[in-house]
């Protein structure tokens, strides 16, 4: 089942620079879908246009249509912050809020005006529990999240963006910032959480695509070369360019 | 080899040229805390901080009045400067952060900061108290805020723009509108940054005479009017110091000291929110 379809997608930034060409694939429910290539081939500017991340920014510049749950969410009449509360995102690079553990789980359900004590403390358990961290973090939940390893913050960066639900989820790069334990324990739980909720994640690590993705999308030069599942994409590409970054020949 | 030996000397020679003149300014700033240390000690009394002014010869006279005075005027000041600061600091850092106006006003507030403070004092002199008809300790107040904003602004502004852009684009794609970001995400970040800037605004406007001169003036009567002209620790040093009788000359020790005091605590106060800010 389809959950975003992306149709002729150009992106140009501010200045005209047109990073994305023509972009059309789709994204699978409850699947997780890599978007590699070569640095600056537009990937990561590719991933913000579904959470319209790029808006905050004046002078970029969107043509064609992103179709998710029957609407263009390209289009100037969406609501952002209800778009984001569907379309949720983690960075390279871990964000916890210069705040306590649980109120960075608390901060987009305060947002979306949940106040019952019980319930935020109920959901924020489940978040933390979900993202693999409950366990790490129980006895020290009002201390404050900045005193947690890179592994942990960028776990508790999951737990706070599963902890309102989103249909999908936006990763960059979730990995490169973080030693090999830390991450095959994000990726881990990025695969458990493909039952919830669909997945698109930019990796430059070809390897961590291969292990983790249903489908993977090669991007080169702001075009889209070949999307696929990525068992073919991995071992039987149909064209030569995805074989042969695959195979490390250029990249 | 030759040239190696007249290097090294040079260099020794710089070295020591400049240890000379840190210590020579070393010297003179020692110098002026230990007398203000040494003749305002003899002045400090409990009557100092509780009586009002006696004429002239009678014993137990005492700067409540100045003290009080002062102490309102700056927190007021702090009141009316504070937010402006703030607010302004936020614009020039959140919303207007490529916008020409802001980098204009930035630069304009650059230049505010090192304004003579007595331009200020004749400013507000000719905007309110000359349409008011007296001096008054809201005038005293208001030039002071004046002091204050660009200070505020600027280090506000500063302290925002160390924020990562990361942490604002966290909290907008867990769908927060900009203003909840920078309430509840970049001032809780930039906190004690912020509050430095304060303290040290606050500190440089208590140490000021020259605006006061011309807005709350002075007065020898205890007073919590605004309205009214209005007794500054500053001006009555500088009266008391002036003035003929010795009495007067002790209490402007005693009201140096003072100043000089909660300057330092506000400074060192600065300074331990920066080291604790560093340590985290």
């Amino acid at each position: 089942m389809i959950e975003i379809e992306v149709k002729n997608l150009n992106f140009y930034y501010a200045g005209g620079n047109r990073v994305l060409k023509n972009i059309s694939m789709p994204i699978y429910k409850n699947k997780i879908t890599a978007l590699i290539g070569p640095s600056g081939c537009g990937k990561t500017t590719f991933l913000r246009c579904f959470n319209r991340m790029h808006d905050l920014y004046p002078g970029n510049r969107y043509e064609g249509e992103i179709i998710f749950q029957g609407k263009n969410i390209l289009d100037r009449s969406i609501d952002l912050i209800e778009l984001r509360t569907k379309i949720g995102m983690v960075f390279q690079k871990p964000t916890p809020f210069p705040m306590s553990i649980f109120d960075n789980i608390a901060y987009g359900l305060r947002l979306r005006g949940i106040k019952n004590k019980k319930e935020l403390a109920g959901r924020v358990e489940k978040a933390l529990k979900e993202a693999a961290l409950w366990d790490e973090v129980k006895d020290k939940l009002h201390e404050s999240a900045l005193g947690l390893s890179g592994g942990q913050q960028q776990r508790l960066c999951i737990a706070r963006a599963i902890a309102v639900e989103p249909e999908v989820l936006l990763f960059d790069e979730p990995t490169s910032a973080l030693d090999p334990i830390s991450t095959a324990k994000i990726e881990d739980l990025i695969v458990q959480l493909k039952s919830k909720v669909t997945i698109v994640i930019v990796t430059h690590n070809m390897q961590q695509a291969a292990r983790i993705s249903d489908y993977t999308a090669f991007m080169y030069l702001g075009e889209l070369v070949e999307f696929g599942p990525t068992e073919k994409i991995f071992t039987n590409p149909d064209k030569k360019l995805t074989e042969d970054y695959i195979t490390g020949r250029f990249g | 080899m030759k040239g190696i030996g007249r290097r090294k000397l040079k260099s020794n020679l710089a070295f020591f040229v400049c240890f000379l003149m840190a210590l020579w300014g070393l010297f003179w700033l020692c110098f002026i805390l230990f007398d203000v240390l040494r003749h305002g000690i003899t002045a400090l009394n409990p009557a100092l901080f509780l009586n009002d002014p006696a004429p002239p010869g009678f014993p137990g006279g005492g700067l409540r009045h100045a003290i009080v005075g002062h102490f309102l005027i700056t927190i007021f000041a702090t009141l009316i400067g504070v937010p402006i600061g703030i607010l302004g600091g936020t614009y020039l850092a959140e919303y207007g952060r490529r916008s020409k106006v802001a980098r204009f006003i930035s630069a304009l507030a650059d230049i505010m900061i090192s304004i003579p403070a007595i331009i200020v004092g004749a400013f507000i002199y000719a905007i309110m108290v000359k349409p008011m008809g007296h001096f008054s300790g809201w005038a005293g107040a208001v030039s002071l805020a004046i002091i204050m904003i660009p200070i505020v602004v600027r280090t506000t502004e500063n302290m925002l723009t160390l924020i990562p852009w990361t942490l604002r684009e966290a909290a907008f794609a867990l769908g927060a509108p900009y203003h909840k970001v920078i309430l509840q995400i970049v001032y809780r970040g930039a906190s004690t940054g912020i509050l430095t800037g304060i303290i040290l605004a606050v500190a440089r406007v208590t140490g000021e005479a020259a605006p006061l001169l011309f807005t709350s003036f002075n007065s020898a009567y205890f007073s919590l009017d605004m309205s009214n002209p209005m007794a500054s620790l500053t001006i009555t040093i500088f009266q008391y110091a002036m003035g003929p009788y010795d009495d007067w000359h002790t209490q402007a020790w005693g009201a140096s000291l003072i100043i000089t005091v909660f300057i330092l605590i506000l400074t060192l106060a600065g300074k331990f929110v920066i080291s604790r800010r560093f340590k985290h």
